[in-house]
């Protein structure tokens, strides 16, 4: 991690309590920092959770994970892929798209959800975090949710933490479930007309039987990514070819498969792109959404998620024409400069009923607004 | 009996005028006030609490639930919200001094849109109505409830429900897309739709499972599946509950997760077999069922490898499905285990922990103890891949004190679930049954967090009041005083 002269170390769950609460300023809870040129620019002393790194309890038959926050990711999942488990929903590196310095950790990767291709069938961050233990902006620590993976015993608070960008609390303890990884995968390359043909096409995947973990569209081709036990795969792949008519398409083996997904995973196209938004919205008006806002731009597309995750890479914010091209979703301003950033709201904004009941709810965690105030415009 | 919050006798003089204001914002056949035709509504699933409510409001639209709302806050009047009222909790259960708000009327299918597999329902329409309703293109929406007929997709999203297939295909908070609800203020709030993630916090999770306590849902999208091509059963017989167990835990170390895993003891599977003859084995402790789906080369695949697990972990009864009628017939007896302890036994008590698995031999042990101790029947039926028990104690309420014992019975059950690394519900609900348990779970500093989640949205406290929270102090006074039954709790905190 980089390095800052008052950065503040808390040395235990007791000491990051009494940082927060004797705390005379902001504070920007820092995992590994490699999103910290995300969201908006925040003015704070950093918080740097160094202390709680390692792993608390591993349980591979619960299916259960529980660490310290500031886990790095890559040491978790070689644990996990030692038991043939991984995190289902396959979180992206951000180092690609943003070339920042540091190592992702378990407390930031869930604090930011960037969940990657197999969200569409596995689920995101805010589905696999079963449990935490967290300091509130007033300073008391507590623990929401639980360390088994059926749980609704009092407001389900974690899945509030997926997402919020430490301005509700700072994380020092994360349980997560976790799951089998797959045997095998392969993934079928399709040719389409144009990026409408390739996301129906994926909506006929997705809407099949054949259980599909990955659904992009990547240089103007479907592609479809199979995952299971090997004669499952195999079997699938022939029926998914006959049911989309396209029988003599290109298939990927599994190392060129993995390696695919992981640059989709990390949005590798555009990692010279200047400008980057991150949109979720309807599959269906992709195409669309995309046609209009390249009418007045230049850019470079990648749709994930069977069309439901766009990812824009321009040269400019352009956030008028991007935020006016969308009919349904949201839309990111996943890299940009800081100044840019500090201008243009980066989450897109809610509604004022939604606005207002969002602000409570960092009220009631965070009253005095000391934990990364204005991080996600909120 | 867990004690409700005291009604407010000028609440209940006003019943009358209360109820002729509601039919000013409602057609007359939306409100109901005669005791006799409130009957219906006085209890939910956990029939041993009763309450006539004040009134029964069945409002037909969203804007009538934000009339409603809106003047329910003015005149400071309490909420309870409704589906089916087949909550196993006490969720649904009236209280004296409030409106039920049920959403009944709210029948329709609103959309159905198979290019992006989403379906928007209004909260009335029944679980399994949603399956229905796309079955004849070969999708169904996942979270199965054993209630499913019955139940509502609001109520399952205000419980989070869950069913035997969310091991595989999650609870219903996994399953839901998008939400219209109407808050405590009569606000109407979208939140979601049919693409994914929210931009800024994840209320959408919050709500579901928030037990009718943070608002009306008024609209559902949900997420829909195609069907798996096949599916095939295994029913595995073993002599001991630790053998089962460790057979659950083999087959997902073995990166198995089946659709369905299922376990029963000895009195359950008794009570079963008597009631549907299902074929059962007699002599064994622990039966599995373990359901594969997918595709039939998965399939037939998983379930030699599934067949293998079982008879490395000493399976002494191994039989697989080679028809439909087969697999139906070795779920008919857990599918029928409420109704066929019923049989057994005038009454029985439903409870829902879940534990960590490892810990299954230990639990089990140990409720054969108290099973002594108070002298209650057990029978046990449990989700096996998740740890989720249902333990159904079994009493009879005309018997002076066993309703009594039968409670003890439950909280000592689920202390039990806590104390082994797990929690007091999987899938039923806090509701009034768990309330006075959650501060066995949760300290005092977690709880008053939830409280003030609570008070975001709630800030006069009138939705499902006596629900989920053992002590609910006012918002205003948050962290001064604790009042409970007129006792102040946490004595020793320190107030600031
Ligand atoms: C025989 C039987 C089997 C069951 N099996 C299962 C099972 O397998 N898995 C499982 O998880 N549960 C099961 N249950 C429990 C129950 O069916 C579920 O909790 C169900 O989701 C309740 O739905 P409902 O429509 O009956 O809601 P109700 O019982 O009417 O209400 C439940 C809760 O939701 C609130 N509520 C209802 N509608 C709304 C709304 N529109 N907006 C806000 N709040 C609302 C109520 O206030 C209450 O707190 C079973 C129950 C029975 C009787």
């Amino acid at each position: 991690m980089t390095e800052f002269s008052n950065r503040l170390r808390p040395r235990d769950e007791a000491d990051l309590a009494e940082l927060v609460r004797t705390a005379t300023g902001p504070l920007e809870p820092i995992g590994g920092g490699t999103k910290r040129m995300m969201g908006a620019p925040v003015e704070a002393t950093p918080l740097d959770l160094a202390a709680f790194n390692g792993i608390i309890a591993y349980e591979p038959a619960e299916l259960t994970m529980s660490v310290g926050a500031a886990t790095p990711l890559g040491v978790v999942e070689r644990e996990l892929e030692a038991r043939q488990q991984m995190f289902a929903f396959e979180p992206m590196d951000p180092r690609v798209l943003l070339g920042s310095p540091g190592e992702p950790t378990v407390g930031g990767t869930v604090a930011a959800a960037l969940a990657g291709p197999r969200r569409v069938k596995a689920g995101g961050a805010r589905d696999h975090l079963l449990g935490l233990k967290a300091v509130n902006g007033r300073g008391e620590a507590f623990k929401a949710g639980g360390r088994v993976v059926k749980n609704v015993t009092g407001y389900d608070v974690p899945k509030l933490f997926a997402g919020s960008w430490g301005t509700l609390g700072v994380m020092s303890e994360l349980t997560l479930k976790v799951l089998p990884a797959p045997e095998t995968e392969r993934t079928l390359i399709l040719d389409a007309d144009d990026a409408s043909g390739a996301i129906s096409l994926l909506a006929r995947a997705l809407g099949s039987s054949h259980e599909v973990t990955g659904a992009a569209v990547v240089d103007g081709r479907a592609a479809i990514r199979l995952e299971g036990f090997g004669p499952s795969v195999a079997w699938r792949v022939g029926a998914l070819l006959r049911e989309l008519g396209s029988p003599d398409a290109a298939t990927l083996e599994p190392a060129a498969s993995r390696s695919f997904w992981r640059d989709v995973r990390d949005v590798r196209s555009l990692a010279e792109a200047p400008i980057v938004w991150r949109v979720s919205t309807v599959p269906s008006l992709a195409a669309a959404f995309v046609a209009r806002v390249a009418l007045s731009a230049q850019l470079r597309v990648l749709y994930d998620w069977g069309g439901g995750l766009v990812w824009l890479g321009l040269d400019a914010a352009y956030e008028d024409l991007v935020r006016g091209a969308l009919a349904e979703g949201h839309a990111m301003l996943f890299k940009a400069p800081a100044e840019i950033r500090a201008r243009v709201p980066v989450f897109q904004p809610a509604p004022s009923g939604l606005a207002d009941l969002e602000r409570r709810v960092k009220a009631s965690f965070d009253p005095d607004n000391r934990l990364n105030p204005g991080r996600m415009g909120r | 009996m867990i004690a409700m919050p005291k009604p407010d006798p000028q609440i209940l003089a006003r019943r009358q005028a209360i109820a002729a204001q509601l039919r000013t914002l409602l057609p007359a056949s939306s409100v109901i006030a005669e005791t006799e035709r409130m009957r219906a509504y006085e209890s939910d699933g956990l029939t041993a609490y009763r309450q006539v409510p004040l009134v029964v409001a069945l409002p037909e639209t969203t804007q009538q639930v934000a009339d409603v709302l809106r003047w329910a806050r003015r005149e400071g009047i309490k909420i309870v919200p409704r589906g089916a009222g087949t909550s196993l909790s006490g969720g649904a259960l009236p209280v004296a001094d409030a409106i039920v708000l049920g959403l009944g009327k709210f029948k329709a299918v609103l959309d159905i849109d198979y290019a992006n597999r989403t379906v928007t329902v209004q909260p009335g329409v029944t679980n399994l109505a949603i399956s229905n309703a796309v079955d004849a293109a070969g999708f169904y929406y996942a979270p199965d409830p054993s209630s499913q007929i019955a139940c509502t997709i609001g109520g399952n999203v205000a419980e989070n429900s869950g069913g035997v297939h969310c091991l595989k295909y999650g609870l219903t908070t996994n399953n839901v897309l998008g939400l219209e609800f109407v808050t405590p203020e009569g606000e109407i709030v979208r939140i979601g739709g049919k693409h994914l993630d929210s931009p800024g916090y994840d209320l959408l999770g919050l709500l579901t499972g928030s037990e009718g306590l943070l608002g009306i849902v008024t609209e559902v999208t949900v997420r829909i599946l195609q069907k798996p091509e096949t599916a095939r059963a295994l029913l595995l017989g073993f002599a001991s509950a630790e053998q089962g167990g460790d057979c659950v835990a083999a087959i997902i170390a073995a990166g198995i997760i089946p659709g369905g895993m299922e376990m029963m003891d000895r009195p359950a599977i008794h009570a079963a077999e008597a009631f549907v003859q299902a074929g059962y084995p007699l002599d064994v402790e622990a039966l599995l069922i373990v359901e594969l789906d997918g595709c039939a080369a998965e399939v037939d695949h998983l379930i030699g490898r599934v067949e293998a697990i079982a008879a490395l972990h000493g399976v002494v009864v191994s039989r697989v499905s080679t028809t439909e009628a087969e697999r139906l017939r070795f779920w008919a007896g857990r599918k029928a285990a409420f109704p066929a302890v019923g049989r057994i036994s005038p009454d029985y008590y439903c409870m829902d922990g879940t534990i960590p698995r490892a810990a299954l031999p230990r639990v089990l042990a140990a409720m054969r103890d108290m099973s002594a101790k108070y002298g209650l029947g057990v029978a046990n039926v449990f989700h096996a891949g998740d740890g989720n028990l249902h333990p159904l104690i079994l009493y009879d309420a005309n018997v002076p004190g066993e309703l009594d014992r039968a409670e003890a019975f439950g909280a000592d059950i689920l202390k039990l679930c806590v104390d082994v690394g797990g929690v007091l519900t999987g899938e039923h609900g806090v509701g009034v049954e768990k309330r006075d348990l959650m501060e066995y779970q949760f300290d005092a500093v977690d709880l008053e967090q939830q409280h003030r989640l609570k008070c975001a949205f709630d800030v006069d406290l009138r939705f499902n009041p006596g629900k989920v929270f053992p002590t609910l102090h006012r918002c205003a006074e948050e962290g001064r005083v604790h009042v409970h039954r007129g006792e102040t709790r946490f004595p020793d905190l320190p107030r600031f």
